[in-house]
């Protein structure tokens, strides 16, 4: 649903597309976005259940046997809840929030107190608890990668996602200096979509109909990751592979509806012509 | 050593006797101290909780202590606001029990946050719409009615009666009870009941979500009747070791029977309800989810005779123990009924906590085990620990029981 401002104006709703069949699981988004936002490492990284990857990348498989087995990649960020975000109303001490102008769930650091509350209740396992002192070691040059514009976190608060919030700051600035009251699409990008060498990922304003995440969210092979518990994503998968889509939700026997009109299957928007007769 | 401390006209084992029965609990203790020291030290790494279990051990502990510390509202609400009179000769012991779970989950509580300094801005920053912002709440004003209501027992104390002011402080305070009672009833009733809330609302967790009237889920209530109904029947049973340890009879029957009976009835009435809850919640809010029953207990060790358990055995079974009252006035049946009906709430707030985060939501992800570290059995222990040394002290120096002297006369020597 649009939002409408004081001014009458609607409100942004970022939001962002990824499109898996683009998706070669090469792991740049992740990079980027642990550079770019202050992600502290560890100097064991194996403790999968404990390391922080805001962006984390999953394999999924048709599970069939070669020569029929499929592969594909599932990046997932924070996914930005819009309806009643599960993480926000549960928060004991208001230290997560729905910004309703941007729709970015954002997240005061210093404010947590880190009960987990959050982590229970986020059905994604977006939010990481930070388990450990922070560390950037010293001789490895990381801490040259620090950006000042991203508050490191302490041990014992939840971190997750924020669509690198910061670069809305830096772009709503750049703009008022420049007298401007709206951002282009591309002055605001996220870090994991400028460093995908494939292009897989676009972000933008679903609420502006020039954004281009507008219109792919809207594409007939968009889905959402587990849409029916109503948490209304911001982020949207594209994939014209039937089992990746049926991958994106729990469907009982039966349920699942196959994308079947072909009508787009030549236009240029669509990804992959033809693949969504892929039989399961 | 310490005699004249120990109430008049009763009979306590020697001081060297009471020392050593401290000892293993001072040891828990230790081991509680140890960890807390190490959890606050070095961060919560020292459990085995993760991204995947971000409630574990700890919470399972709280909530199942204070459900089992739930006999001190309801006994309190009965004794004075019902007008029980037979409960007056068990609602010290309920107070105590009362006072010692909710204190201790607390403490534990202090640990399990990741940043136990900012604890207060649970009330400086609170967020309404958490239920666990009214659970904080709740459990800091009822541990401070627990604690006014524990005083007067504290100032019944021989030496400190012997002060006047004292005597008489203790003595009015004894007086508007009633006011605590109702305060206590009143925020037990929320906070309880928010306990379940607490994981009703997760509507994005299909195996805690549950669905109901207005804010409240059906948990809500459920937590609420689960809790009064084993709360009463963990003070018989915490009653009944200490009679079995002292070889004496401390409560009249009529105490304990009355509250048998009370919660057979509520024990019941809950177990109907829950029926009913698993069933909407298996035909409704589950394959709305896009799941079945077994989705849940296909992996890890956590299969359906966990469900089977919690609901036959120490459900349906105890209540129709001590619903049929041959069965609730044999002395060993009713402890059993009530040891199953305590180990039935434990296993229902562990269902609550721990399978919830165990399965995991999205159809790709794995499923990850959880087993906790020897620092998260040292803080819960500790609970237990701290209980029996407070219950011990306050029977050896306190008059706990007010029947004790007319139900075990002292022979004259
Ligand atoms: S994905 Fe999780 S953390 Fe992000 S907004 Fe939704 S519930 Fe909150
Ligand atoms: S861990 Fe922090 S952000 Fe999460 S619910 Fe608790 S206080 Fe809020």
């Amino acid at each position: 649903m649009k939002k409408e401002n004081d001014q009458g104006k609607v409100d942004q709703k970022y939001g962002m597309v990824i499109d898996l069949d683009k998706c070669t699981g090469c792991g740049t988004c992740m990079v980027a976005c642990a550079a770019e936002n202050n992600v502290s490492v560890r100097p064991d990284q194996s403790d999968k259940e404990r390391t922080i990857t805001w962006m984390r990348l999953y394999k999924i498989t048709n599970g069939k046997e070669f020569p029929d087995s499929e592969v594909s990649y599932f990046p997932r960020p924070c996914m930005q809840c819009d309806h009643h975000p599960p993480c926000v109303s549960v928060c004991v001490s208001t230290a997560t929030r729905l910004d309703t102008h941007t729709g970015i769930v954002s997240q005061i650091y210093t404010r947590c107190i880190g009960c987990r509350y959050c982590q229970a209740a986020c059905p994604y396992g977006v939010r990481y608890f930070n388990w450990w002192d922070t560390y950037f070691p010293k001789d490895k040059g990381l801490e040259r990668y620090l950006s000042p514009e991203v508050s490191p976190r302490m041990r014992g608060v939840v971190e997750k996602c924020t669509f690198c919030h910061h670069r809305l700051m830096r772009a709503k600035e750049q703009a008022y200096a420049e007298d401007r009251r709206e951002i282009e699409e591309e002055e605001y990008q996220t870090a994991c979509t400028q460093a995908c060498p494939a292009n897989a990922i676009t972000f933008g304003d679903l609420n502006n109909p020039e954004h281009e995440v507008s219109k792919l969210s809207k594409h007939p092979f968009a889905f959402r990751l587990l849409e029916r518990l109503g948490t209304e994503p911001k982020v949207y998968y594209l994939s014209s592979r039937d089992w990746v889509r049926k991958l994106g939700d729990n469907f009982l026997p039966g349920e699942y509806q196959p994308v079947v009109n072909k009508t787009w299957a030549n236009q240029n928007w669509s990804t992959k012509p033809g693949r969504d007769t892929f039989s399961l | 050593m310490d005699s004249p401390l120990l109430p008049q006209g009763v009979k306590r084992c020697s001081t060297w006797a009471f020392f050593f029965w401290t000892l293993p609990w001072l040891a828990l203790l230790a081991w509680g101290g140890l960890s807390a020291f190490l959890c606050l030290w070095k961060g919560l790494n020292q459990t085995n909780m993760s991204n995947v279990f971000a409630f574990a051990l700890w919470i399972v502990f709280d909530l199942a202590v204070i459900a089992l510390g739930a006999g001190a509202f309801f006994t309190g609400f009965l004794t004075y606001i019902i007008g029980k009179k037979e409960l007056k000769n068990i609602i010290n012991t309920a107070v105590i029990i009362g006072f010692i779970c909710y204190s201790g989950a607390m403490a534990m509580l202090g640990i399990d946050i990741g940043q136990p300094i900012r604890g207060w801005f649970i009330f400086w920053h609170a967020n309404i719409h958490s239920m666990l912002v009214e659970v904080s709440f709740c459990i800091t004003c009822y541990l401070m009615v627990l604690a006014i209501e524990f005083i007067p027992i504290i100032l019944e104390n021989r030496k400190l009666e012997e002060i006047k002011e004292l005597r008489l402080f203790g003595h009015n305070l004894h007086e508007i009870m009633a006011v605590f009672a109702a305060t206590g009833t009143f925020l037990s009733f929320f906070h309880q009941g928010s306990l379940g809330g607490m994981f009703g609302v997760m509507y994005a967790r299909p195996f805690a979500a549950r669905e109901g009237f207005y804010i409240w889920p059906w948990t809500f209530f459920l937590f609420v009747l689960s809790a009064i109904a084993c709360g009463p029947l963990f003070t018989i049973l915490c009653t009944k070791l200490t009679e079995f340890l002292t070889r004496k009879k401390l409560v009249p029957d009529s105490a304990i029977q009355l509250l048998a009976k009370i919660s057979a009835w509520l024990l019941s009435l809950y177990i109907v309800l829950k029926i009913f809850d698993y069933l909407g919640w298996i035909y409704g809010i589950v394959p709305r989810a896009g799941l079945t029953f077994e989705s849940f207990f296909r992996e890890g060790p956590y299969g359906m005779w966990l469900v089977v358990l919690e609901m036959v055995f120490c459900g349906i079974l105890p209540a129709i123990i001590l619903m049929v009252p041959q069965g609730r006035k044999n002395q060993a049946w009713l402890i059993f009924a009530a040891l199953l009906t305590c180990t039935g709430i434990v296993l229902n707030r562990f269902l609550f906590i721990v399978v919830t985060l165990a399965v995991p939501v999205m159809p790709f992800d794995r499923f990850w085990s959880y087993l906790p570290t020897w620092q998260e059995w040292g803080i819960g222990l500790a609970v237990v620990g701290y209980g029996f040394l407070v219950f011990s002290l306050a029977y050896r120096y306190l008059p706990v029981f007010p029947k004790e002297r007319e139900l075990n006369p002292v022979p004259e020597s």
